[in-house]
Order: C-alpha cells, then sequence, then structure tokens
C-alpha cells in the first residue's frame, strides 16, 4: 500500500471526485466556522477603534474579505475553465460553473458593504472611481458567465462559450486591483501588501482571520455545488443510479 | 415558459450584461479614470473649463472658513505645490478635516474660485487606533523641536 | 474586550446602522447560499429518483457509462 504511487489524476473523473469532495466538504465548514468566530470576535470585540473613521471601520472586516474572495475566485473560475476548454477535462468545466455565483455573492457584498461604507467615510454611497467600477465589472462578467451558461443547452458548448467569456474577462482583476496606484481615484490606496502593512496588528489579525472564514465558505460552498452540477450532468451514468440507490 | 421563450429572455440577458459592460468601460475611458484633477493639473490648464470636474487634494490648514452669509464655506485644496480656492453651500462629510485628504466635484469659475457642488473626504490607507496615532504625532512633533533645538545651538 | 456595554456596541460611534447594515446582509447572504443550495439539491434528487423509478418499471436498462477518460 505505501509504496503505490498516488495517481491524482484519477480523481480528474467526476465519479471519483464526487465522494471524495463529499468527505471535504465538513472540514472546510468546520474551518470556516473556526476562523470565522475567531475573526469576527477579533475584529468586532476586541480590535479598537480608528483614528481616523472611529468604530466604522470595522466594516473592513466583512469589506475587504468579500472583495478579495471576489477575485480571487474569478481567477480560479477562469482557470478551471480554461483547463477545460483546453484539454475537455469535464470536471474542471463544472467547477468553474460552480464557483460562479459565490462569486457573484461576494462581488455584490462587496459592492453592497463598499457603499455602506463610503456613505459615511466619504459622504457618497457611489462613485464612479475605477476600483468601484471595475469591481462592478466584475460582479457583471459573472452574471453574464451565469446568463450565458443557463442559455445554451448543450453543455459542451456552454461551457465553451463561459469559458471564453470568463477568460476575456480576466484583464479586469488586475485592473481592480492597480487601479488605486494608476489612476487618481477617491478609494484609497492599500493597506495591505508583501512588503508592509499600515494597519494595526490587531486589526490585520482580524482581517486576515475574516478572509481565511470566507475563503473555507467558499471552498464548502463550491464543493456543494460541483457535486450538484455532477450528479445533474452524469444523471444517465451508471455511477450515479448508485450513488443514488439505484 | 416556454424552454424557447426561456433561452431566448436568458440570451438577453446575457447581451444586457454585455452590453452594460462595454458601457461602464467606454464611459470609464471617456473621462472617468481620471477621478479627481490636482491643483497643479488644474493650473497647468489640464482640467475641462466648461465641463463639471473633480479636483482633489489636501486641506489647507487653517484655510476652512464660513462667509458673512452664513452658507457659503470657502477652503483651499493644495497638492503642496499649487493651491485652489473652493467655494461650497452644503454639508461637509463627518471626515473632513483640515490637513486631510478632500475631493470636489464642481465648475471654476471666472473669478478663477472653483464652485462645487459636492464635496467628499478622502482618507488614506491607514488603520491605527487613537493613542497609537496620538503618540505618533507627539513624537514626530518631538523630533521636529529637537531639530529645530540643535540648529539654533548652532 | 474594548466595549464596555452592550449599547456601545450596538452603536459603534455613530455608525452603527452602517456597521450592522453590512453585518446582517453578509450574514444573511452566507445562510442563505447554503439554504437555497441545500433545497436545490434535495429537489434534483428526488426528480432522479422519480426518473429512474420511472425507467426501471419501463423495463429500460440502464445506459451504462465507459467511464470515458476525462
Amino acid at each position: 500500500m505505501s509504496h503505490r504511487p498516488f495517481h491524482w489524476y484519477r480523481y480528474a473523473s467526476p465519479q471519483a471526485f464526487y465522494p471524495l469532495a463529499g468527505r471535504m466538504i465538513p472540514w472546510f465548514w468546520a474551518l470556516a466556522a473556526i476562523f470565522g468566530v475567531a475573526g469576527l470576535s477579533v475584529g468586532f470585540l476586541i480590535a479598537p477603534g480608528d483614528a481616523q473613521q472611529g468604530e466604522g471601520y470595522r466594516i473592513i472586516f466583512l469589506h475587504v474579505p468579500a472583495s478579495w474572495m471576489s477575485m480571487f475566485l474569478y481567477l480560479v473560475m477562469a482557470f478551471w475553465a480554461g483547463l477545460g476548454l483546453a484539454f475537455r477535462f469535464r470536471l474542471s468545466s463544472m467547477m468553474a460553473s460552480a464557483l460562479a455565483p459565490t462569486g457573484a455573492m461576494f462581488a455584490f457584498l462587496s459592492l453592497w458593504t463598499g457603499a455602506l461604507w463610503g456613505k459615511p467615510m466619504w459622504g457618497a454611497w457611489w462613485v464612479w472611481d475605477a476600483r468601484l467600477t471595475s469591481e462592478l465589472i466584475l460582479l457583471f462578467l459573472y452574471l453574464g458567465f451565469i446568463a450565458l451558461q443557463a442559455a445554451i443547452d448543450d453543455p459542451r458548448r456552454a461551457d465553451q462559450a463561459g469559458a471564453i467569456l470568463a477568460l476575456v474577462g480576466v484583464v479586469n482583476i488586475p485592473i481592480i486591483y492597480f487601479s488605486v496606484k494608476w489612476w487618481n481615484t477617491l478609494h484609497q490606496g492599500s493597506s495591505l501588501n508583501l512588503a508592509r502593512s499600515s494597519m494595526a496588528t490587531t486589526m490585520l489579525y482580524g482581517m486576515l482571520l475574516c478572509a481565511l472564514a470566507c475563503w473555507m465558505y467558499a471552498i464548502a460552498i463550491s464543493l456543494m455545488r460541483a457535486r450538484r452540477i455532477m450528479l445533474e450532468r452524469e444523471k444517465d451514468t451508471l455511477w450515479v443510479r448508485k450513488e443514488l440507490g439505484f | 415558459m416556454k424552454p424557447r421563450h426561456r433561452r431566448l429572455l436568458l440570451i438577453l440577458a446575457g447581451l444586457a450584461v454585455l452590453g452594460a459592460i462595454l458601457a461602464l468601460i467606454l464611459n470609464a475611458f471617456h473621462g472617468n479614470l481620471v477621478f479627481f484633477f490636482s491643483p497643479s493639473e488644474v493650473a497647468a490648464g489640464h482640467a475641462p473649463k466648461e465641463r463639471t470636474f473633480r479636483v482633489g487634494g489636501v486641506v489647507k490648514e487653517g484655510s476652512l472658513r464660513r462667509e458673512a452669509d452664513g452658507v457659503t464655506l470657502t477652503f483651499v485644496v493644495t497638492d503642496t505645490e499649487k493651491e485652489l480656492v473652493v467655494r461650497y453651500q452644503g454639508i461637509l462629510p463627518d471626515l473632513f478635516r483640515e490637513g486631510k485628504g478632500a475631493v470636489a466635484q464642481g465648475r471654476i469659475g471666472g473669478d478663477g474660485v472653483f464652485a462645487a457642488t459636492q464635496v467628499l473626504a478622502k482618507h488614506d490607507e491607514n488603520y491605527t487606533p487613537p493613542e497609537v496615532a496620538q503618540a505618533v504625532d507627539e513624537a514626530q512633533k518631538r523630533k521636529a523641536i529637537e531639530a529645530t533645538a540643535k540648529t539654533l545651538k548652532q | 474586550m474594548y466595549w464596555n456595554n452592550l449599547s456601545d456596541f450596538l452603536a459603534m460611534g455613530s455608525h452603527g446602522p452602517y456597521v450592522w447594515g453590512c453585518f446582517v446582509v453578509m450574514a444573511a447572504a452566507m445562510i442563505l447560499e447554503p439554504a437555497l443550495l441545500r433545497r436545490s439539491r434535495k429537489r434534483l434528487l428526488e426528480r432522479l429518483r422519480r426518473q429512474y423509478r420511472a425507467e426501471a418499471l419501463d423495463g429500460k436498462a440502464a445506459r451504462e457509462s465507459s467511464g470515458e477518460c476525462p
């Protein structure tokens, strides 16, 4: 047993990945809950107020994780979609489709929490600056991807069309990220990059823990949705019948 | 709903979304990428003369004044090189402070004063508790005093 | 604990409605999403089981998937 090589590509078939995903999902929910409780405790109960923004800055513990996830999930989605397009891996395409609704949700939450943060701090619910506009475009890209796949009956064609849209839209992600650096924007620059952070330590930890919670959540729910997609798309196969007790 | 109708609806939805994206992109390139001009850019004539635009910078310390009519406010926006006087009637956002960033939307008048219809506060990306911010402030002040004392001694 | 009492915590300086408006919507979304997904899955399983039952009654042989290469 110990000398058999691990054939990872076995799990590239829906039939093998379905039970594996099923086993992983509870663990990711558990991690999401643990990081969530920790992050929210630090952010909402322990961290001090901000010298500039008072207590309202605490929206950062919700807004930044949502924004990060909206961008990260899009890249992952485009990656799997691209793989599915290039190599015709069915499971890759299913994974891309599984990620889209959650990505759209986080993009919406980024915009919503951003608006509620902007009103007291900037004095406006919304401005057409480069960062906000490109995040709105991201939401539209997600919705366009979902609508496009829903509109096309043939799953293969739907995968291909979605993949093309997803890949074309990838250019939007660096635009969102670098917008505050490249152009004059109302949105402030980044408080965190690999070199330094301009946040107090407690605040930083709260934000990172909440970000981890959202990441674990996204994995859990995407695996759940991927399983559902697998059952739907493979419903005429023997393994699905067996799975359902037939 | 018939499957065909549903398909049509979804294709329309997809096209609408694509259209919205294109509209946003075109709009951005038309003028919104530059969310605001700095006072230097305004002085150099880069900002439009006939249209509304936005000017952004730091509010000059001690420049915030209320005019005789009791309603109009004036303040100076600076980018440490050039300054621009802004006139505004309305409520300033909570975070509007002298010495901090602001963005005003409006038009430049014949008298060279910027008549603003909207003023937004722009804050930076620093997040520190008040005690820490105060301590940093005081340390900087102390350093400045020490530096001046040193030059005086010489 | 940073807060001295519950009312300070709920007030969030003067920014209570904004902070809690974010929290509530985000929490609702992250509860609704898995709930809706679970319901969708349940419906799918019911539909598939109905379909399989009907096919079994018709005596149709299940088309076996060849476990084709990914």
